[in-house]
């Protein structure tokens, strides 16, 4: 049984973090010096760097900010953006989390600031350390997926590992997530024929066709050069290798950043915008992605990767799983799972996958991933707008 | 199956290397063997049998791209012989799928 760390909401985190959040980048710096104090401490940055407002980051880090792996949050702002601070603090307070407020135009400037926030992490790590603890189980656990750095191996050894391991998680009552429905163009019928009502399938077909339109407008597909030089061709050829990391389950919902699945099942995430092409393109890298995973609940993420990205996360772990054998020899001291072996005919699909899910409840209980242990704590926030999703999208449990 | 390459699904017309096929091996297809006229890096693919141009190309047993040439039985498919049937593929200078980048 996973000790997890009961919030005062119901929910449980698997870690108990310090996230010190800049509201603005003109206070990036300052919130960085404050976390660079508690060097092998729990304490992470995060933060959404546009002086204009968005709703979508202003929910997003309302989410984030009383995300079951955070204890408390100290919020760094210039003084003049228009994030609305008073907002997000309340959120994060009435969540029953310390927090606090510190105006960089008002506290001194940066050495008094850098003080200030310093001193108030360090009484609150001491304070949430206290935080009470209660048995968790698999069922209670939110996990995401994503690929990133993908070649030709990832659709053979890594995703389908992947999937194996959500078969796994979801029988045992998780909620599992995949995303990227600019990376499921192609996929779209053989999906939409898992969805639990044929009304979900069709908001499942047309979240691909919205991102297949939001892409061909922008020019670019959801692809990099290094995928064709890892052996894939085309977006629907990288797609149907995404596709299986989402395993055989049947999809229970729809969801888009920052709405947490209501119950155990495997849930499709719609990243791509709503409405006309405004900010760019929907996610810029990876970790946007791990983000909006982590604003839906996710306490860890699966990572699969064949050329070899080495990112984690802020707030939430991230397991690396190579699909390359090669890649993972070569970064292998940034690789948690060598789903490699399957290319080389060592091990089963099965194998890896069970190895997946045996090492998500190892790090549900507290240990470490490479990516944690060698302190990658990447996060990206940038500006989007969605609509809410619509009646079709979370049936009731069929 | 441990050969050097691998057929993912029995409609499939490409096969896919499970680990960097050198120049000039021999490889037995069903319509006899060929021999690589160029090294073939991991998780790349290669013809399965002559495929005419215009070909709907099948991987996982599923559409991935359309032959834009004809393409002979062993040959490397990649991008510069099959487009997407969605959007156009980016790619840096490796136009033929030869890049510093290529794992060797």
């Amino acid at each position: 049984m996973i000790s997890g760390y009961l919030r005062a909401d119901g929910r449980k985190g698997i870690r108990n973090t310090v996230v010190v959040a800049y509201l603005v980048e003109c206070a990036h710096f300052v919130a960085s010096k404050i976390v660079a104090g508690f060097d092998g401490e729990d304490v992470q940055l995060i933060g959404f760097p546009g002086c204009f407002p968005n709703e979508y980051a202003a929910q997003m880090m309302e989410r984030l900010c009383t995300h079951p792996n955070v204890g408390a949050v100290l919020f760094v702002s210039l003084g003049c953006e228009s994030f609305d601070k008073v907002r997000v603090s309340n959120v994060v307070s009435e969540s029953g989390r310390p927090v606090k407020t510190l105006v960089i135009q008002k506290a001194g400037g940066t050495a008094g600031t850098v003080q200030a926030g310093r001193d108030w992490v360090r009484a609150t790590l001491d304070q949430i350390a206290k935080a009470p603890r209660a048995a968790m189980g698999v069922d209670e656990l939110i996990i995401g997926t994503v690929c990133g750095g993908s070649d030709g191996t990832s659709g053979i050894s890594g995703n389908p590992a992947a999937g194996k391991a959500f078969d796994l998680l979801v029988g045992e009552g998780a909620a599992c997530i995949f995303e990227e429905t600019g990376e499921l163009i192609g996929c779209e019928e053989i999906m939409a024929e898992r969805a639990i009502t044929p009304e979900l399938g069709q908001a499942l077909r047309e979240s691909v066709q919205k991102a297949e339109r939001y892409y061909a407008t922008l020019g670019y597909g959801s692809f990099a050069a290094g995928n064709a030089a890892g052996g894939l061709s085309t977006i629907e050829e990288k797609s149907l290798g995404a596709y299986v990391k989402s395993g055989d389950s049947p999809i229970s919902g729809l969801i888009k950043p920052g709405d947490v699945p209501p119950r155990g099942g495997l849930y499709l995430m719609d990243v791509v915008p709503d409405g006309e092409v405004r900010f760019g393109f929907p996610n810029i890298s990876d970790n946007a992605e791990i983000v909006e995973m982590i604003a839906s609940g996710a306490h860890l993420t699966l990572f699969v990767t064949g050329r070899g990205s080495v990112v984690g996360s802020a707030i939430s772990p991230v397991i690396k799983i190579c699909a390359n054998p090669d890649t993972y020899r070569a970064l292998e001291g940034d690789m948690d799972v060598n789903a490699g072996d399957i290319i080389e005919g060592k091990r089963s699909i099965e194998a890896v996958g069970q190895e997946i899910r045996d090492l998500v409840v190892a790090v549900a209980s507290g240990a470490q991933t490479k990516s944690e242990a060698l302190g990658h704590r990447e996060f990206i926030l940038t500006y989007k707008s969605f609509e809410p999703i619509g009646p079709a999208c979370l049936p009731a449990s069929a | 199956m441990t050969g050097p390459f691998l057929l993912l699904h029995p409609n499939d017309n490409v096969l896919v290397a499970r680990a960097l096929a050198p120049e000039g091996l021999e490889v037995a297809l069903e319509g006899g063997t060929v021999r690589l006229s160029r090294p073939i890096p991991m998780a790349h693919k290669i013809a399965r049998h002559a495929i005419d141009e215009g070909t709907r190309i099948l991987k996982y047993g599923m559409p991935i791209g359309i032959a834009t040439q004809a393409i002979a039985a062993g040959e490397h498919v990649h991008v510069h012989n099959i487009r997407s049937a969605y959007t156009a593929t980016h790619v840096l200078q490796d136009a033929d799928g030869v890049s510093a980048g290529v794992s060797q």
